[in-house]
């Protein structure tokens, strides 16, 4: 049973459609990672999802709710932590004024606290700058503090936009490992968007390849990764 | 030496005045990024029913409270009903809606209560408790107006609702994806905002009296007083307002002469405008990319 089934997806920006007929699902506790190039739709893809787009059509269906048509407040509220393009950083608040902003929605006040301690268990340099501005944090810092605020609403989906862009390799590679360990201890189901194909796709155990948005290919990561169009263009070797 | 203390004094309670008002700007234009020209005659009409309660019979502070939940609850249907429409609309227009609602305010006020100046009530006593430079209701006005800042100081540093508020004025789109209803947001802060003007304008009916032009000269001097702090900045909005209420008094005592007063605050406005743009305290963004 899915966590998130979409089918038939047809979204944009004004009178034109970025994506067409698009279609995916993400398993319960499963990692999906969707694949493309600049342009190809992926961020586009997330806002859809989370009811950022007016002109979303097709079904979207969260752990059979359909919802289309929901505000985007609404959606995050069942349970979908998005960590959007750009990091989406309150640059003016602090640190953990940030985490707190990400539990707003949350009244079991024990559990907050220890997803505190959880967040800061992984990424130690929050701790370290809890009551900096957020806006002084580097680019890897701001990172783990979006990936963060979305953990801090206890979601059962976590969206994450282009996690690696613009980062260290070795930031990357420790965001990369934790997320693993969000998705094998907190049992998070994740729909990763990336155009770092190597890296998603030793994550994730389901891929879909977005062209132009359209979906040109899926199936199962490792599968993915062997076949030549995807080596070619998205591996590069 | 003594008059020169008094015009510092009653600056300083003036200034208290603009402050608040300059202080319902800020908290406006921080999560729409427009002043609301509005806001003065909101005030005003905040201030006729508080007169209208008293003339009805009720105890002054039973009028006061009155007065600032409706003026809260004005204040949010203002924005459910209007001001959420033209969000996403052309600055000119919500500059246009604004004034509209100025012009409407004060045609209606007028309509009602008709345009014959009224005395509106002091609070506080006729003898001057405070010593010889202040009278006392000149000190209740600054206290009022402290009490005021500091409340609305730990409303937003330390509750939960103030921290979702400072979220929703800084990123709109980052709060909706960590599940704030934002619309309620800024119809709280609209509700907040004319709750803070009705109390300005209470406090200043006793000193201007009571008429529907009766802002139009304070909303000025707040404008100034918001520039000059730096638009986005709550802390800069008070202390430009108490800078602009003292500079105000002493350039009319000593200066200007009484009648150009009011140029004070336009040349404030004009040379903030002019020099520095962001004012004392605005923000020039401590951002790393």
């Amino acid at each position: 049973m899915p966590i998130l089934e979409v089918s038939g997806l047809c979204a944009g920006y004004g009178a034109s459609d970025v994506l067409h007929d698009v279609s995916f699902s993400v398993e319960q506790g499963g990692i999906t990672t969707i694949l493309g190039a600049n342009g190809a739709g992926k961020t586009t893809v997330l806002r859809a999802l989370c009811g950022m787009l007016r002109s979303a059509r097709g079904s979207i269906v969260l752990d059979q709710v359909q919802v289309n048509g929901k505000a985007t407040e609404s959606i995050v509220r069942l349970g979908v932590g998005h960590v959007p393009d750009g990091r989406g950083t309150f640059m003016n608040l602090t640190t953990e004024e940030n985490l707190r902003v990400g539990a707003m929605t949350r009244r079991d006040k024990a559990a907050v606290a220890a997803d505190f301690e959880r967040v800061f268990s992984y990424f130690p340099r929050l701790k370290e700058r809890r009551h900096q501005q957020a806006g002084t944090l580097s680019g890897g810092e701001q990172q783990m503090l979006a990936i963060s605020r979305a953990l801090m609403l206890n979601p059962r989906l976590l969206l994450l936009d282009e996690p690696s862009f613009g980062l260290a390799p070795l930031v990357v590679q420790d965001i990369f490992r934790i997320m693993r360990t969000i998705n094998e201890v907190q049992k998070v189901a994740i729909l990763l968007v990336e155009q770092n194909a190597s890296l998603a796709l030793d994550l994730a155990s389901t891929a879909y390849i977005l062209e132009t948005g359209r979906v040109v290919m899926s199936g199962p990561a490792h599968e993915l990764r062997e076949a030549e169009s995807v080596r070619k263009s998205y591996l590069g070797y | 030496m003594e008059a020169f203390l008094h015009q510092v004094f009653s600056g300083l309670a003036n200034g208290a005045i603009y402050a608040s008002l300059a202080l319902a700007l800020v908290m406006i234009y921080q999560s729409t990024h427009h002043i609301n020209f509005a806001q003065g005659e909101l005030a005003m009409f905040s201030t006729y029913l508080a007169w209208a309660m008293i003339n009805a019979g009720l105890p002054y502070w039973a009028a006061f409270g009155l007065t600032v939940v409706a003026s809260f609850f004005i204040g949010l249907i203002i924005e459910r009903a209007i001001v959420r429409r033209v969000a996403d609309a052309p600055v000119l227009t919500v500059v246009v809606v604004f004034i509209a609602l100025l012009v409407i305010l004060n045609s209606v006020t007028g309509w009602i209560f008709t345009y014959t100046i009224k005395v509106f009530p002091s609070p506080f006593p006729e003898e001057p408790l405070f010593g010889p430079y202040i009278s006392s209701h000149e000190a209740g006005v600054v206290g009022v107006s402290i009490f005021v800042l500091v409340t609305l100081f730990l409303f937003f540093r330390f509750t939960p609702l103030g921290l979702a508020m400072r979220a929703t004025a800084e990123n709109a789109v980052s709060s909706r994806l960590a599940g704030i209803r934002t619309g309620w947001m800024l119809a709280l802060g609209w509700g907040i905002a004319a709750a803070i003007g009705a109390i300005a304008g209470m406090m200043v009916a006793p000193i201007v009296y009571l008429d529907p032009n009766m802002m139009s000269g304070i909303l000025l001097y707040a404008i100034a007083a918001a520039l000059m702090g730096g638009i986005d900045s709550p802390l800069g909005a008070v202390i430009g307002g108490l800078t602009v209420g003292v500079l105000e008094n002493i350039m009319g005592a000593y200066v200007v002469g009484t009648e150009l007063k009011l140029t004070v605050a336009l040349v404030v406005i004009i040379g903030v405008l002019i020099f520095k743009p962001t004012g004392l305290f605005g923000r020039s963004f401590v951002t790393r990319v």
